[in-house]
């Protein structure tokens, strides 16, 4: 796989997903330092979402597998308002951790956006339209990054995604520290 | 063209004489704020990006507020606890707020205020989502993760695209006597959803607002987030002053929007319009007035957080409690330690506050976030299974205060009280 593409498998959830149903509170706890604990950052990313509505359309799909720490999938496509609620960057931490490559999402919370980018988690790419009832669970899909394109293998569709804008330099470096150490900011 | 109070802040601390919504700008940081759940990994990562051995930019600049897991035997949120001391006395930080300590206050944005740190005119980020608490005061106040709060801490600076500004009038010289500023802002996140606001300033202006006392104007700015909103302002007036130099010695330079200010929209209300007001699950913008859903069930009844644990609202409550008992478990939970001590010296008819909520069988728990957002599964007042709360607090989205199987109706400290004394959804007006 060429770094200019990310394809994988399409966990598909609904709008407005917020940073309790990404990483429900009671898990906050973890150190995200210690290479141990730091995995059940995985085991429990989105395991706030209501059953019936975590892996669309069918539901009842959890990211991760029971007693498992990564999941089987690898970009998350939601609806609008992805990302909204707490500041917690162990939200898109978690989505990290778990293996997730990238999201895709009509429109984001400002917080989770600034978080995935600025700390150098998943990217957040941005759908010209809601594709969280078009893509299904299971989907085999690819971002174009260079065209701006989604690519639906299993459907046989494309899409446009939106250019990332003023943060394409920090997602291009791979976070704000990266971002600030090549511009001279940070030693 | 003018300029609004943020676009102000903004240009002011990025050492430009002008700003435009949409550009990214550098700012200087006044105060950096962080707690138990974000400080341990910001306190990582700085270590991580500086070096073991590096310095925080500036001391006095940053506070640290331990509240979220407080009271738990969760041996992972006490070990986080005991990574903020060992930070602070590492980096012998005058501004932590230890647990088990006279320092220890409860609920960071309430306690910002109380200790001085929100300031007109400056810039304060947060590692939590309702630092915009803090625009009540004419400050720039917005809520970052744990990778931006190290960057301040080594640098005392971030990056900010400035926001376009929502213009939110109400007209009217009292708000009516069973109206709290708590059905205002859930009207308006009604009417505009919880994202009408993302990337944008709300500002709350007009006579109505004037009229608001400084607790009623945070519970405004509290939940701009829940409407996606960026950071939420109230032009700086005597009130803020007072309170503010109460508090601290600190100078600080209030700003105000221009008149010939551009904003992105602005809506219109009258405080003679509005009624008590509900969120119903699991939604912040899932509108219905009380009224109309009179009757529903309930099975608890919780008031506190920083949204609706503020003494103001402790006297609300207990002016419709007093002498009553409530059919459902009612959760009391004062944001800090400040607003515990008061709830023993401030009366409602020379009664005090703690003994009313006592005799009516009320169960009090320390200062802190509590069951707000869930946490630990031993927290005070957490929702472990399907009960349907409503609550005075900021949020309802599925599993928020603990179980996905509960459900919580958000609503005003007078409805919360008044539906706790009858077992379902009331309208206050009933005991008003």
């Amino acid at each position: 796989m060429s770094k200019d593409t990310i394809k994988g498998k399409a966990f598909v959830l609904g709008k407005n997903i917020d940073t309790d149903q990404i990483i429900p509170a009671e898990h906050l706890v973890y150190s995200l330092d210690d290479p141990e604990e730091r995995k059940f950052y995985g085991r429990y990313s989105l395991s706030g979402v209501p059953d019936d509505e975590s892996g669309l359309p069918q539901g009842n799909i959890p990211l991760v597998k029971e007693g498992e720490f990564e999941s089987e999938y690898d970009i998350v496509v939601g609806g609008p308002n992805f990302g909204c609620g707490s500041s917690r960057e162990h939200a898109p931490a978690s989505m990290e951790i778990a293996g997730i490559k990238a999201i895709v999402a009509p429109t984001y919370a400002r917080i989770f956006y600034r978080n995935s980018v600025d700390g150098g988690f998943v990217v957040p790419f941005e759908s010209e339209k809601d594709l969280s009832k078009e893509i299904h669970t299971n989907d085999v899909i690819e971002i174009d990054k260079e065209n701006r394109k989604l690519i639906n293998h299993t459907q046989d569709k494309t899409y446009e995604l939106k250019p990332l804008g003023s943060v394409e330099d920090i997602v291009a470096a791979g976070g704000i520290f990266e971002y600030a150490r090549k511009t001279g900011m940070v030693d | 063209m003018g300029m609004t109070l943020t676009e102000k802040i903004l240009a002011k601390h990025s050492g430009r004489s002008s700003v435009e919504p949409g550009e990214s700008v550098w700012v200087n940081v006044d105060v950096l704020m962080t707690h138990d759940v974000c400080g341990p990994p910001s306190i990582g990562i700085f270590r991580k990006e500086f070096g073991e051995d590096a310095r925080v930019w500036d001391k006095d600049k940053l506070v640290i507020i331990p509240d979220h897991y407080i009271f738990t035997n969760d041996k992972y949120a006490n070990r986080n606890v005991d990574i903020l001391r060992a930070f602070a006395a590492d980096q012998d930080l005058p501004n932590y707020y230890d647990v088990g300590t006279d320092d220890y206050k409860g609920v960071c944005h309430i306690a910002m205020p109380e200790e001085g740190f929100t300031r007109p005119g400056e810039v304060l980020f947060g590692t939590d989502s309702h630092t915009c608490t803090a625009g009540a005061f004419g400050q720039f106040a917005t809520g970052i993760g744990n990778t931006d709060a190290a960057f301040i801490m080594g640098t005392g600076k971030l990056w900010v695209k400035v926001p376009e500004t929502m213009k939110f009038v109400f007209e009217g010289d009292e708000m009516p006597e069973y109206i709290m500023a708590k059905d205002i802002i859930l009207q308006i996140i009604g009417d505009i959803g919880v994202d009408g606001a993302t990337y944008r300033t709300m500002e709350f202006a007009g006579s109505g607002i004037k009229a608001m006392d400084m607790e009623s104007r945070m519970t405004l700015t509290n939940m701009v987030i829940e409407a996606g909103g960026k950071n939420g302002v109230v032009d700086p007036d005597q009130k803020t002053f007072d309170y503010v130099n109460q508090r601290t010695d600190k100078p600080f330079e209030a700003v105000h929007s221009d008149d010939d200010a551009n904003y992105h929209s602005i809506y219109e209300y009258k405080l003679e319009d509005m009624v008590p007001m509900i969120a119903k699950p699991h939604s912040p913008d899932n509108k219905a007035t009380a009224e109309e859903l009179e009757g529903t069930e309930l099975d608890r009844a919780y008031i506190g957080s920083c949204t609706g644990g503020k003494l103001s609202d402790f006297v609300a409550a207990a002016k419709i409690l007093q002498g009553k008992k409530p059919k459902i478990d009612t959760y009391i939970v004062p944001a800090t330690t400040e607003i515990a001590d008061q709830l023993k010296t401030e009366t409602v008819n020379g009664q005090p506050i703690e003994d009313i909520f006592v005799e009516a069988g009320c169960q009090i728990g320390n200062a802190s976030c509590a069951a707000c957002l869930g946490g630990p599964s031993d927290t005070f007042g957490r929702l472990n299974n399907t009960e349907r709360c409503i609550s005075t607090t900021n949020r309802n989205y599925p599993g928020r205060m603990g179980s996905k199987q509960a459900a919580v109706y958000l609503a005003s400290p007078y409805t919360v009280a008044a539906s706790a004394l009858t077992g379902t959804i009331t309208d206050p007006r009933a005991f008003i």
